[in-house]
């Protein structure tokens, strides 16, 4: 009795870490094969976890992550790469998609994150705030307009009415945070989940909820799967069990 | 004389049919990606897309950048060709796999090295910065050295073959005749090697003038400042396609202009 009682304990353990889909993987009709999921260079480290999570939790299941600055991946997306599905960090690029009927569905909020100022551990440069982003002679980084943690920090200043005159717009998030890393800049605008995601080289600086922007993260299965049931399922899996692991990153839910 | 009139009145050799599909197919893989260009270019609004500032900014910094950076290659690169071609010493093949190491290189690689070198935080950027004043991330002279780095080697293997294969006896002839060192290297060597140095000089021009992985992560990008025509063209095929496509074809054909002109009139091998 007392045995069973163990066994049985520990394989309620094992499936509660199996997440709510697992009665799909036990089912003979349950989805498989492969996707391919374009995700914002924002989603690098919590998708790749998810990745992982969603393919245990459906044997037989292969997920290929493509990440890049949004605008990028659209721009690749509208040449014509054959992917399942995409996530966008921001609504402006979905929309591209959206217009050129590009999708299948329409586009749903997975996510929001926030902006933060990042700088080298210790903070060398005081930095407390988006107004001393101004200061002369601090080396400052942004993204591109285009990219849309470019479009956002742009938002941010103006929020805070303040100008700043970047040293470089650099195409994808992950390189800000790369160049405040490296000690090339002194501080960057990225979002909260960079910070977190890059470890002990560099800390965050919070923006005040007044001048902060959030962030909506959309994702979609797109017209051109080839694998459209393993692709919704993977949408599914976004908006139950992953949002834990998102959540862990830094992301709140939607 | 009796060569030449031999030699056109020879028949001309029979191609295996096989070999000219192949290199049929070979040529077809180069032009298909240039009419599909032309093809897509939005002639109508070409001009207009042309003339915003950004383009010609672009097109300016990408100029000066291209232009400098071969200058630069060709005062280290002809020196150290000279070195490679003519010197034996210990560790000249390790020496040799280094110089030319950025052809093979990935370029974002090459960037992240020279991040590391002459970053503010690298081997010699601090040093750089602090007795110097000079900050080459994020500057036009860091896209100029990043495009240097990546294009130097095409000069260097270039001039490097032409000395190699010159005929020595002349600066031979000329040193018994009493002519100094640097005498026989302007007054022979270099005149022998003219058509090498012009192609090696050409090709690291072409070469930079199309660099984008190492400036990008080198020097960033800033317009008017870092933001090369290539990265240009990245970019605005994020947001305007069309501006894309015409900045695409600006740079090939300012870059087959340039080869085709250069090849016939100094290398006399059409």
């Amino acid at each position: 009795m007392r045995w069973r009682a163990v066994v049985a304990f520990a394989l309620a353990a094992l499936c509660s870490s199996c997440g709510n889909s697992a009665p799909a993987s036990s089912s003979p009709s349950a989805p498989r094969g492969t996707i391919t999921v374009f995700a914002a260079a924002s989603l690098t480290a919590a998708y790749t976890a998810i990745g992982k999570d969603f393919e245990r939790t459906y044997p037989g299941s292969m997920v290929k992550l493509s990440f890049g600055g949004s605008s990028a991946l659209v721009a690749q997306i509208q040449q014509g790469a054959i992917g399942d599905v995409f996530a966008s960090a921001d609504q402006p690029n979905m929309q591209k998609l959206v217009d050129a009927a590009l999708v299948a569905g329409s586009p749903t909020i997975f996510a929001h994150n926030r902006l933060e100022i990042v700088v080298a551990v210790g903070n060398p440069h005081h930095i407390a705030g988006l107004s001393d982003l101004a200061r002369s002679g601090l080396l400052v980084v942004l993204c591109a307009p285009v990219v849309p943690c470019g479009h956002y920090a742009a938002q941010a200043l103006q929020n805070a009415s303040v100008t700043v005159k970047p040293a470089s717009q650099e195409t994808d998030v992950k390189f800000v945070v790369s160049k405040v890393a490296l000690g090339e800049a002194d501080a960057g605008i990225v979002y909260v989940t960079d910070v977190k995601a890059a470890g002990a080289a560099v800390q965050g600086v919070e923006i005040p909820l007044g001048q902060n922007v959030v962030a909506d993260y959309p994702v979609v299965v797109l017209k051109d799967s080839q694998n459209g049931p393993l692709a919704k399922a993977f949408v599914a899996y976004l908006l139950g069990a992953g949002q834990q692991t998102l959540t862990r990153y830094g992301f709140t839910g939607p | 004389m009796a060569l030449p009139v031999r030699r056109a009145s020879r028949p001309r050799p029979a191609a295996p049919v096989a070999l000219l599909l192949l290199a049929g197919v070979g040529a077809a893989f180069f032009l298909i990606p240039l009419v599909g260009l032309v093809l897509r270019t939005p002639w109508a609004s070409s001009w207009q897309q042309l003339r915003s500032p950004d383009v010609l900014t672009a097109l300016r910094l990408s100029l000066l950048a291209s232009f400098s950076a071969t200058a630069i290659a060709l005062v280290f690169g002809v020196p150290l060709a000279w070195t490679f071609a003519r010197l034996s010493f210990p560790g000249r093949a390790v020496l040799r796999a280094v110089t030319v190491l950025p052809m093979v290189l990935p370029p974002v690689v090459g960037g992240v090295a020279l991040l590391l070198a002459f970053g503010r935080r690298g081997l010699l950027g601090g040093w750089l910065a602090s007795s110097l004043g000079i900050h080459l991330p994020f500057t036009t002279a860091g896209a100029i050295l990043a495009e240097t780095f990546v294009a130097m080697p095409f000069l260097v293997i270039t001039v490097e073959a032409g000395l190699r294969s010159m005929d020595t006896r002349f600066e031979d002839a000329a040193r018994t005749l009493g002519a100094s060192r640097w005498t026989v290297l302007w007054r022979v060597t270099l005149p022998l090697v003219r058509p090498s140095l012009v192609a090696g000089a050409v090709l690291c021009w072409a070469r930079a003038l199309g660099e984008f992985g190492a400036t990008i992560t080198f020097a960033g990008n800033f317009p008017g400042r870092t933001q090369t025509m290539p990265l240009a063209v990245y970019l605005a095929l994020e947001s305007n396609p069309d501006a894309a496509i015409v900045l695409s074809l600006v740079l090939l054909a300012v870059s087959l202009a340039v080869l085709i002109g250069l090849r016939d009139r100094w290398l006399g091998s059409s």
